[in-house]
Formats: structure tokens, sequence, C-alpha cells
């Protein structure tokens, strides 16, 4: 892992990718790093394309700017890839993680040519699969600590098996099905890397 | 001292350093010590024969100039009535009158 | 032991209120402050401390309720941001004048219009002249560190004065960094109980505050507020010394980064610093170009002398403001970092940009143009434009 490993989340308002930046910034945190977690800066709304970073690294980090050349880019709802450049400025070292049930080539159309990593996972599928909802912030989340490999993955799954119980203090029956999704979408994205 | 005024201590002589912090007045009811009857070019005058102590007077002076006690006024606080001259408009005995000047 | 944490500017600013407990806390939401007295309102709803809590409909109200808690004889505070200071505004002044140690967290944004609502620095630079102490933040770590120190500079007798606490909108306050928390009990010993000698609840006092002062007493009053202004200045550096000596961060009215040997220099004000730091890190290692920042964390009092000293070996200087002032040249910090280098008969060349209006980004590109300008500036010794901008669009390729 490099020094600062940067990466670019891509959303719509609601689908908590927010939140997963700043979970991931939490877990990444409690295993001893230096984080960063923000929104890019402006008003929420519903269903609006929004964008959230992370600084992850093992030194203090200063810098306070947005990110524009990210080591990893995650898409959590794929419908954006029609309007937003999500590989702008992606390392080519790095990857795109895709919420996606299409096939690679299909999605590559919209990658304005990425010669990185293409990653896909169906958030989907593995969200209704454990918790019968669609959560898609939980799998991708693990599925970019696997591809980023910010931590190892029994590292990640303790910490938010700890987290999860302070979070759903009173309602632990939905914690066996947060951890599933996050293992099964673990498991499917390190299995899937090309 | 146990007479000294606030203005003995601050004044329009006073240095920069002399004023107290954020101009905090560590008095109470200082306005007593400001004699606005000095301003004043007419002059209220009771006629205790005529005044029946119906208090009408009293309520209607806007500088509390005029004292009661036991329910009866006395004569004008000078130091502070400004000859503003509503008591004697108020008044339906005709008890007071002013009077030009001091 | 320090307590690691990661928490927002907002996060951190409501902790420490906690931390510390005031009295009274008197506010109304404005994004992206807005977090703050949510915040607070939780440890309150919680039992977790007894400050008292005042539901206001305005800022200007929220401002006139912590002036009157604090005159009152409470430890008052409240948050804002932008439009909401801006209804502060006759408050401001009345709070600073009648020498009250209020604390304000300020959350930094831009005012209309248009209407904005990311970080600038319109807000506090416009209530620069109002007579509060102002402390800037580069990151979360800074404010949470400034806020605690703001009480025991406010309340020092020398000092009366109140103090604005800022952070860049957004930037510091919902961006998440790790943070090295102090200790309930040692913030508490650090910032003291609050024992105001003059209160209006004391009934052993007689007691008037904010008196009709015409033109005979207005000019001394003034001067007095000003000393108090000038005694800031030690206060500002013991209450540092002595927040070092517990946690060994070190403070003081502004940081330099790299200054001991540089020939450029970047002044700077708020949470871009640290992006700067990573610029100078990286020109230092790939060119050796001795570049370097100074990083104004206080404003108000501003340190004239000090940073003047600071500059004195450098060839060229970039003075960076984040808001507008429409005087048709400059910025405040432009003019007034010119001012100071002016009666210190410097020598640098200095160029002052606008920067990051309205929460436009800028990033270490940015900053490394801004050293390669400088150093061509520094060889000419030709400043074509004084005051130029980072980022702007423009139909000429030179703005002036």
């Amino acid at each position: 892992m490099k020094d600062t490993v940067e990466i670019r989340w891509h959303g719509r308002g609601g689908q908590g990718a927010k939140t997963a930046a700043l979970l991931l910034a939490d877990v990444a945190f409690k295993t001893g790093k230096y984080v960063q977690g923000f929104p890019e800066y402006g008003p929420e709304r519903m269903g609006a394309p929004i964008t959230a970073y992370n600084r992850i690294s093992s030194s203090p980090i200063t810098v306070h700017s947005n990110i524009y050349e990210p080591d990893y880019v995650v898409v959590v709802d794929e419908s954006l890839l029609d309007s937003i450049d999500v590989t702008k400025g992606l390392n080519p070292a790095g990857a795109v993680i895709i919420n996606s049930t299409r096939s690679k080539e299909e999605i590559e159309e919209h990658l304005h040519g990425y010669q990185g990593a293409v990653y896909m996972v169906d958030a989907k599928e593995i969200s209704i699969k454990a918790l019968g909802k669609n959560y898609p912030n939980s799998p991708m989340l693990a599925a970019t600590v696997a591809v980023s490999d910010v931590m190892e993955r029994e590292e990640f799954l303790t910490e938010m098996r700890a987290s999860f119980q302070h979070k759903f203090a009173k309602k632990p029956e939905v914690i066996d099905g947060n951890m599933m999704a996050l293992e099964m979408a673990f498991d499917a994205a390190q299995a899937r890397g090309r | 001292m146990a007479n000294e005024k606030i203005y003995d201590r601050i004044n329009e002589q006073s240095p920069w350093q002399d004023i107290t912090e954020g101009n905090k007045i560590f008095e109470a009811a200082t306005s007593k010590d400001f004699c606005t009857g000095e301003w004043r070019t007419a002059t209220p005058v009771w006629s205790q024969e005529k005044c029946k102590q119906c208090l009408l007077c009293t309520p209607v002076c806007p500088d509390s100039s005029i004292p009661v006690t036991a329910g009866k006024r006395a004569d004008f606080d000078y130091d502070h009535c400004k000859g503003c001259g509503i008591c004697a408009k108020v008044c339906p005995f005709g008890a007071i009158s002013m009077r030009e000047g001091k | 032991m320090a307590i690691r944490e990661r928490l927002s500017g907002n996060e951190a600013v409501a902790y420490a209120i906690k931390q510390v407990n005031p009295d009274v806390m008197p506010a109304f939401p404005i994004t992206p402050s807005t977090e703050i007295p949510q915040y607070v309102a939780n440890y309150i709803a919680n039992g977790e401390i007894d400050t008292e809590f005042i539901h206001v409909e305005s800022e200007h109200s929220a401002m006139s309720a912590t002036v009157g808690a604090s005159a009152a004889g409470a430890r008052a505070v409240t948050a804002t941001s932008s439009c909401g200071m801006a209804l502060m505004w006759e408050e401001l002044y009345v709070a600073a004048s009648n020498r009250l140690p209020i604390v304000l967290a300020l959350v930094n944004r831009a005012l209309s219009g248009p209407i904005n609502i990311n970080a600038d620095h319109s807000d506090s630079m416009g209530a620069r002249d109002s007579g509060w102490i102002q402390i800037y933040a580069e990151s979360n770590q800074e404010v949470y560190d400034n806020y605690i120190q703001a009480f025991p500079i406010a309340e020092d007798k020398r000092v009366h004065l109140p103090v604005m606490v800022c952070q860049d909108g957004f930037i510091t306050s919902h961006g998440v960094e790790n943070i090295l928390l102090v200790e309930d009990d040692k913030v508490k010993d650090f910032v003291g109980e609050y024992e105001p000698e003059h209160y209006l609840l004391n009934a052993g006092e007689r007691m008037a505050i904010g008196p009709y002062a015409v033109s005979n007493y207005y000019m001394e009053t003034k001067r007095a507020q000003r000393q108090a202004m000038i005694d800031a200045r030690a206060v500002i550096l013991e209450v540092a010394d002595r927040f070092e000596k517990m946690t060994g961060r070190r403070y003081s009215f502004f940081e330099e980064y790299r200054m001991e040997d540089a020939e450029y220099a970047v002044v700077i004000i708020g949470s871009a610093a640290g992006t700067c730091k990573a610029a100078i890190d990286e020109i230092r290692e790939t060119t050796g170009k001795k570049v370097g920042l100074v990083k104004i964390r206080v404003f108000r009092p501003f340190p004239e002398e000090e940073i003047a000293a600071a500059l004195s070996g450098v060839k060229a200087v970039a003075v960076m403001d984040r808001s507008e002032m429409f005087a048709a040249t400059s910025g405040p910090l432009g003019a007034e970092v010119r001012a100071a280098m002016y009666q210190a008969h410097g020598t640098a060349d200095v160029v002052n940009y606008f920067y990051g209006l309205g929460g436009r980004d800028i990033t270490v590109s940015d900053f490394k143009a801004v050293y390669d300008r400088l150093e061509t500036i520094a060889r000419t010794h030709v400043v074509t434009d004084m005051y130029e901008y980072i980022g702007l669009r423009s139909a000429q390729s030179e703005e002036v």
C-alpha cells in the first residue's frame, strides 16, 4: 500500500455513499490509520449526484482539497455512468468498483478508455440476499476495502462488527445480516479481479 | 468618601485610563445626581390652598418630580422638574400655575 | 494520555463545549454550523451537561441573549455562520464594547449574494472591525484546541473581550479527520471555573451596563477597548504556553512552516494552509527550492511586527485572501500584510491572490503555480498584476 490512498465515491443523495465514506474513514481509523472522510460540500438532495472522498494514510494528512486523481473510484449507482465521467483522473494502477449487474464489456463503453482494473459488484443482489432489502452502501464498502487493500479482511470484519454492535444496539437482529453482506461482497470483489 | 458621586470619579476631564471597563457604572439610581431642573425655562407653582390632593398631577409628571408621602403630595422637586407644564394642564382646580423662568 | 479520535470539525467544537459545560448557549441554526447547537442540545437532553440552551427566533436574538447572559455573569457561548452572523452585527459590537468574554464558534461561510453555503472568509473578515478577537484554524485539531484556549483568553482580566473561533465551513466542519482530544478533567482545569468580578446578578453590587456615552466619552472608551486588544497579545501567548504544557501542541499568532531558510512565502488563513504545506513538501523534495508558509492563526489582534519579521528574509510573498473587501484593490489580509511590511521597511515583492471564494477548491498544484510565480517575480522584480485570482475563468489570459 502506498503512503496515501485516495478514494472517490459517486452516488445519489439518499443511497448512503457519504455514509459509506465516513464508515470507511471510521474503520480505517480504528486500524491505526490517519484518515479523512468528507462529502463534496453542498446541499444534499435525494437522488441528486453526490461525491464523497476518503484519504487513508500511515502519516498525518494536511491536504484539504477535493480528490482529482484518485487511486480508486466507487460507483454506488451505475445510472451515473451516463452523465458523469467517473474514471476522470483515476490512477491506471488503481481500480473502479461499480455496483452493477451488467457485464464488464457493457460497462467499459462508459469508462472513457480507462486502462486500469474494473470490478463489478452486484450490491443489490448481495444486500437483498443478506438483509432482505436493497442497501447498496455496505456491500460497496466491503468491496472497496477488498480491492484497495487498505486493511486485512479479518481486521475489517472485526471492526465492522464492533461498530454495528454499537450502531444497532437496539436491534441486534440486523447485525448478522449486515456482516453477511460485507463478507459476501468482500469475497465476490476479491474473486472477480482481473 | 461616603458622599462621593460618580461624576467625582469619572467626568469629562477624565483620561481614557480612568473610564470603567465597558463603561460599567457601579452605582444605582445615578439619575438622581443629574439635576435636570437646570434645563427649566418655565416653573410650576403649587398653591396649597387650592389643591384638593386629588393627585391627578402625580402620575402624569414625566420626571417623577411631584413627591407623594402618605397619600399627600408635597411641593415640587425642583432639582429634577424640567418645567414641561403637563401638571398645570391636568389640574382641575387651578392649583398649579406656570411662571416664566426658574 | 490524549484520547485518539476521529471527528468532524463541528463534532470537535461540540465536544469541547461539552467538556467546558458553559452556563448558557442561545443559538439559531444555520448551515454549516447547525450541527454544533444540535450536538450540544443532545448532550443536554442526555443529561451530560447542564448548559441552559435558549431557543431563539433569530441570530439577532441569539447574540442578544448571549450578551444578556454574559452580562448577568454566565459563561455564555453561541455558534453561527455567514448570514447568521450578519444578523448578529449590531450585537457583535455591543458584546465587544461591553467587554463581555463571550466565545462564538464561527463556521466560515460566504455571505450572500449570490446565496452560497460554502466556505470563504467574508463573514468573519466583515466582522474584523467589531472588536472581537479572531482565531482561525487549519484543521479539526486546531479548531478544538483554539476553542478551549478561547475561554482563558476572553476571561483574562487584562482582556475581557469576546473571541470568535473560526473554521472553514464544510472543509473542516463536515470533514472527518484524526484528532487528539484532551481528557475532560484537564480541560475543566485548563478553563477553570468562571468567576466574573462584576456581573448584574450579583445582589451585593450595584451595577449598570451599556450606558449611553456621547462624544465626550466615546473616544476614551474606544481607546480603552483598543488597549484590551493590545494586552490580549501577551495573554494569547501565555495561554498558548499553558496549552503546550498540557498537550505538547504549540500555538502562537501564526505558524511558520519551513520558513527558516525560505525565499518564497505564502501568507494564508485557514484550511488551505494544509494543502499549501503538502505543496511545500513536494517542491522542496523534488526541486530543493526554498519555499515556506506563514499561516495566520490570530487575525485580531493583528500581529503586525511579528509577521513583518517572519517575512523579512524572503524575496517574494504571495498573500492569499479568501474574501473580497471591494476596495477595488486587495483583500483584507493582503492590505494588512502589505502595511505591516511597509512599516518594517520590508524589501520583498508582494502579490495578493483571491482564492476559494464561495468554496472554490484550491489544490496542491494551484500552490505550486503560486510558488512558480513568486520565483519569476523575485527574478524580474516585475509584479504586473498586484491582485490576482486562483481558478478564475476569464476571457483574458491574465486577469488583472
